[in-house]
């Protein structure tokens, strides 16, 4: 294929034709345009005119252009161009294409497979054996060559691996034969990267496709001062880059959202960068992952475990009253032990159970009201934890003495014991090492935690399995009973040092964070983790899916310890004996660095130019330009005229179509709406109705224009979906049972202009046959379109309303119809009439709505002539039924434009009394 | 070839609505013949006009005997003068005016007919003798002559341009020409005279095509006449705009001037203009006292 730069011709010899365009201008442009025969009796007059000048017996130079110009493109279309023509590959031998195959590489995978699919099209045409290998799935024996489209049809198989490469280079050094190799890298540097090619460099050449782009892992995310802080690291390292981090987990119906969305910006320059959410407790406990927005990748996805979630712990003491002594308050060593780990709640029982939290701590609470025990019993069994401290309250109670109380695991005697005091025989007790079925197993005893006072359990046959703890002597010192899904933990001493210095130890927080009333802060480390055994939940797979984990194996917790993902460790959540540990692919501390390469290797893109045929376009060109002269020819010799004008008008507009107009047109519109008072209604797309309304709104703006100072202009429609409403004081709506319900944009349009102050009439017509919310058509429209609409509550119009003397005195309000059953927000509770006034102080403000079905605007109707266009009524009762329509539609206007004015008046014998004095 | 019964029709009909046209008969013995158009004078006619004194030399059975006998002189019947009027029509038929610049307006030839024939229409009704120029059709009165004249005109020329004929006109008669004089000046102006010379009088209607008088082309255009033999090319017709309109306009003055040398009346009336304005001013131009 003959080509220029990047432009290949199919036939190039058509190209020769260009040559012939000069000659096509001399002869284009001796030949005039025709001209047009034209029958016409006038022509006598013109014998002997002769023509001015000569011009236009030749074609004008510009379409003359345009003609050579449609030539010229034909001519370079049937050349058969082509943009990037692909050229045939060179080498030869056999080829091997690695693939790094980890998760960097996920985002563009598929560019990557179409790149393989490219290189193995090449390899296909110089007929080359070819083996395509992705380092984290490394064959099994010797390189598998095969013909190349073998491999193009086992391309899909090939997948990222949600880890990186694992010394590959001890593979090939066991492989033979020597091979050319193209490397499609991910980006990232690895470790065993130098060494696989130095390796692969003794076999052959090594090209490398390499695109700059940017990966970005996310960190796991941790728990400090109250904030959730979540970090990302990136590679390369360059601009300013703006993310978003989204938190998801499950909401309370079980279904996975997006929680939060916080920003994350890259400084120029750095390599990470950190970002903090603040979330109520609820909404931080339910995060399950963290997602960098719109990333496809394992790296830029961090699951949460335990770490993140604080348990919600309320803090009850019995002895509230001791002022000033701190020290000696119940809950002082509680709050300082949990604080960290823990959201702690404050409050009275029956608030702090609306709050459901994970723990109630009572600490020497002896007696619960009995509504309060019996509501946290319900709690416990929902799966509550009630951990319990004894102290001098619950030891001088008779609670649990005689019988068992619910929320004691065990019955205790009475009194208690002091050991070791200055009254008493023996020395303080300290604790003997937990039984291996305790929570506590395992933690260590100091030797100076010592026991003084205790409430003492009744020996009971139940009661040496609820014992978890115990003093050297055998005394019960924590017993814990499991009630339904929760337990009940009673510790035998104080929260305080009164009875035992046990919480002043750290084994006072490790037992608490035993009993998960606390969150362990820390990762268990291999120790902890030896011979326990971590079952999979949900694993994540390199393009940062959740996948279930059910079916896999179990992992050793040693190895889990390690936290680096592999092959044998799935990055994923993985479950414990008691807890949940999240495997990322990211560490805390992991680094991305961009994959360096000697300059001896060759490094090209990862785009593949495609070829692009420009036929089509340039001879799109062609009849573009052909249409243009047809339009210009016709212009030119005067036959541009009837309907041919108007074609070639409307082709014109099509191209030169501004939006100018539309802009223009809601100007006029904001200046007629606002240069006057106009009363305004919505258009229902009913012709009919609207026309009705609109003559409506006339009469009463004439009446209104006579009888007082409001001198409104002409009415205008609405279109609620495109006009703006804040112009109107006041909208008439005239309820049809056909028309559209509004869309999202027009009611919150709606809403802000009731709340700004608009005023809305609903008008649904139709009082002659159906009462206020029964379900006539129009009825069922208008509760289908106030749904939606920020309407207060409503009552009918009471005798005092303020409508009912803004301007003519009035008690009924019809329009054509008679019906008492208009509705106006209603009054507020407290609206209380005072001692010799006639009216309540009512309604601080104009009502946002009427509605009634009364059809006001065909009573209020006039023609052009200002005649009524509908008769209302009989005789003189209907004419008069007339005027009071318009009566109440002056006082309506009256009441939006002047307020509660009127109501003020009520003041007014006040302001009288005031004035005598 | 246009329809005379429909031709016939819609003049009837565009006639219609005026009241008889009265014409004005002139007091010209030569051309008096009885019609029924009192002269508000003694004279022959069948109509009573006054009772007078009989006279010396009147005869004895022109008195009234009835009228004398209530008196002591005798009386004889005075009747009203009654004459008619002759007019004499002359419409274009050449092929210049069988052009219409759009499928929506008549063709000027059309027009041209329908406004004759409904004013022979009305003139017969009045009782007038209508008739065509040349020797084609004398002036009659009745129907039958209507549709004679139908026929008559519903006849195309070949020739492009038409010129009146000025034959057959009788002496101190009506004539009235519709055309769009738009041909050779000579032969009108000629046939114009004669009639003149010959004490008559009447009316020159132009009709023309609305895109006559705009001249609305631009390009290079050829224009040809009707049958083709006149024509004329032009580059840039844009440019001949204003001085074809200026021609028109002295072709126009022309006629004026002519009109008015000769005691005619000429007016302008374009073919997407009401026929009734026309008809009414060819109305008023016959009853014009010459």
């Amino acid at each position: 294929m003959w080509s220029i730069g990047p432009i290949g011709f199919a036939a190039p010899w058509l190209l020769l034709g260009l040559i012939a365009l000069p000659i096509l201008w001399i002869l284009l442009r001796a030949v005039p345009p025709a001209p047009i025969r034209r029958r016409f009796p006038g022509v006598a007059l013109l014998l002997g005119l002769t023509d001015d000048e000569n011009q236009t017996d030749r074609t004008p130079w510009w379409l003359l252009l345009l003609r050579i110009l449609a030539v010229a493109a034909a001519i370079i279309g049937f050349a058969g161009p082509v943009l990037n023509p692909q050229n045939a590959p060179e080498g030869s031998g056999d080829l091997v294409i690695l693939l790094d195959g980890s998760w960097a590489g996920a985002p563009s995978w598929q560019a990557r497979i179409d790149r393989v699919d490219t290189l193995l099209t090449e390899a296909a045409l110089a007929n080359r054996r070819t083996a395509v290998i992705n380092l984290n799935d490394l064959p099994i024996g010797e390189i598998p060559f095969a013909a190349p489209g073998e491999w193009q049809n086992r391309l899909p198989n090939i997948q990222p691996r949600p880890w990186q490469p694992a010394d590959p280079a001890a593979w090939f050094a066991e492989a033979a034969g020597s091979f050319e190799t193209y490397w499609i890298s991910d980006g990232l540097d690895w470790d065993g990267r130098d060494a696989l090619l130095g390796a692969l460099e003794t076999r052959g050449g090594v090209t490398v496709f390499q695109t700059p782009r940017q990966t970005i892992g996310l960190r796991p995310a941790r728990f400090e001062n109250g904030e959730v802080l979540v970090s990302a690291t990136r590679s390369p390292i360059g601009n300013p880059l703006e993310t978003t981090i989204t938190a998801i987990g499950l909401d309370p119906a079980g279904v996975e959202r997006q929680l939060a969305t916080v920003p994350m910006t890259f400084a120029p320059g750095e390599p990470t960068a950190e970002t903090a959410m603040v979330l109520p407790p609820e909404l931080r406990n339910r995060i399950s992952r963290f997602e960098v927005t719109g990333t496809r990748s394992a790296g830029a996805v961090t699951l949460t475990d335990d770490a993140l979630k604080r348990r919600e712990v309320a803090l009850i003491a019995g002895r509230e009253d001791r002022e000033g002594l701190e020290l000696l308050s119940p809950l002082f060593y509680l709050r300082e032990a949990l604080e960290p780990t823990a959201d702690i709640i404050d409050g009275a029982l029956n608030d702090i159970l609306l709050a459901n939290p994970d723990v109630i701590i009572l600490a020497d609470v002896a007696t619960l009201a009995g509504g309060e025990a019996e509501d946290i019993l319900q709690w416990i069994e929902s799966g509550g934890m009630l951990l319990r401290f004894a102290g001098p309250r619950l030891a001088a109670s008779d609670r649990g003495r005689n019988e068992v109380d619910p929320l004691l695991p065990v019955r205790l005697r009475s009194g208690g014991r002091s050991v070791g005091g200055a009254m008493s025989w023996g020395e303080p007790k300290t604790l003997a090492p937990f039984t291996q079925d305790s929570p506590f197993f395992g933690l260590p005893v100091p030797e100076d935690v010592t026991v003084t006072s205790q409430v003492v359990a009744q020996p009971d046959p139940t009661l040496a399995d609820r014992v978890i703890a115990q003093l050297t002597d055998g005394t019960p010192l924590v017993t814990r009973k499991v009630v339904g899904e929760g337990q009940i933990v009673l510790v035998h001493v104080t929260a305080n040092a009164e009875w035992s210095n046990l919480p002043l130890s750290g084994l006072f927080v490790q037992m608490l964070e035993r009993l998960a009333v606390s969150t362990r802060p820390t990762r268990p480390d291999a120790v902890e983790m030896a011979g326990t055994t971590w079952l999979p939940n949900k694993v994540l797979d390199a393009f940062g899916r959740l996948e279930d984990g059910s079916a896999l194996p179990g992992v050793a917790g040693e190895d889990l310890a390690k936290g680096a993902p592999g092959p044998d460790l799935l990055p994923g959540l993985y479950t414990g004996r008691d807890r949940q540990l999240a495997v990322n692919v990211m560490q805390a501390d992991t680094v991305l660095n961009v994959a360096a390469w000697p300059a001896r290797i060759a490094i090209e893109g990862m785009a593949v130019v495609r070829e692009t045929a420009l036929k089509g376009w340039l001879l799109s060109a062609t009849v573009l330009l052909l249409l243009i002269d047809v339009i210009a020819s016709l212009a030119l010799g005067g036959r541009l005229r009837g309907p041919r004008a108007d074609v070639a008008a409307a082709f014109a507009l099509m191209l030169l179509w501004t939006p100018e107009a539309q802009a223009q047109a809601a100007e006029d519109f904001a200046l007629r709406a606002t240069s006057e008072v106009v009363l305004a209604h919505v258009l229902t797309g009913d012709a009919e109705i609207d026309r009705i309304a609109e003559a409506g709104l006339l009469g009463l703006s004439q009446t209104l224009f006579r009888r007082t100072s409001i001198e409104p202009a002409a009415p205008i429609g609405v279109n609620i979906e495109t006009d703006e409403l804040a112009f109107f004081p006041f909208l008439y709506w005239p309820v049809t049972a056909d028309q559209p319900l509004p869309s999202r944009e027009a009611y919150g349009k709606l809403n802000r202009y009731l709340r700004s102050g608009g005023m809305i009439m609903f008008d649904t017509r139709d009082a002659d046959t159906a009462r206020f919310g029964s379900g006539s058509p129009e009825g069922r429209k208008l509760q289908a379109i106030a749904r939606s609409l920020d309407i207060p509550a409503i009552e009918r119009i009471p005798p005092d309303h303020v409508l009912t003397r803004t301007f003519y005195l009035l008690q009924d309000f019809p329009g054509r119809y008679a019906s008492r059953d208009v509705w106006v927000e209603a009054a507020p509770i407290d609206a209380e009439r005072i001692e010799g006034m006639p009216f309540r102080n009512l309604n601080d403000g104009v009502t946002p709505v009427i509605i009634g079905g009364n059809d006001w605007a065909r009573a209020w109707a006039v023609d052009g002539n200002g005649r009524p266009m509908f008769p209302v009524g009989r005789g003189m009762s209907g004419e008069r039924q007339r005027e009071i329509a318009l009566r109440f539609g002056v006082n309506v206007i009256m009441h939006v434009l002047t307020g509660n004015y009127k109501s003020d008046q009520v003041h007014v014998p006040d302001l009288l009394d005031r004035l005598g004095q | 070839m246009t329809n005379p019964l429909a031709l016939r029709s819609d003049a009837e009909a565009l006639a219609a609505p005026l009241p008889p046209l009265l014409a004005e008969a002139e007091h010209l013995a030569s051309a008096v013949l009885l019609g029924e158009h009192g002269r508000r004078r003694a004279g022959t006619g069948d109509t009573f006009w006054q009772y007078r004194s009989a006279q010396p030399h009147d005869e004895a059975r022109s008195i009234d005997w009835r009228r004398s006998a209530r008196s002591d002189a005798n009386f004889v019947q005075d009747k009203e003068w009654q004459i008619a009027q002759s007019a004499i029509l002359w419409v274009d038929q050449s092929a210049s005016m069988s052009f219409r610049s759009d499928d929506d307006l008549p063709t000027k030839a059309r027009r041209a007919r329908i406004l004759g024939l409904a004013c022979a229409v009305l003139l017969i009704r009045g009782g007038e003798r209508v008739g065509l120029t040349g020797l084609r059709l004398p002036p009659r009165r009745g129907e039958a002559q209507l549709m004679q004249m139908a026929q008559l005109l519903s006849q195309a020329d070949d020739t492009d341009y038409g010129a009146p004929e000025a034959q057959g006109m009788l002496p101190h008669s009506r004539a009235f020409f519709i055309s769009d004089f738009l041909g050779d000046i000579a032969p009108i102006e000629d046939a114009l005279l004669r009639a003149a010379d010959r004490g008559v009088g009447g009316a020159l209607l132009q009709v023309l095509d609305p895109q006559e008088e705009a001249f609305p082309f631009d390009g290079r255009t050829i224009f040809e006449s009707m049958s083709g033999t006149l024509r004329h090319e032009t580059l840039k017709a844009g440019d001949l705009k204003s001085r074809y309109l200026d021609r028109l306009a002295e072709r126009k003055d022309r006629l004026r001037d002519l009109a008015r040398v000769t005691g005619w009346q000429f007016q302008t009336h374009h073919s997407g203009d009401s026929p009734a304005q026309a008809l009414l001013w060819l109305y008023g131009a016959l009853e014009h006292r010459a």
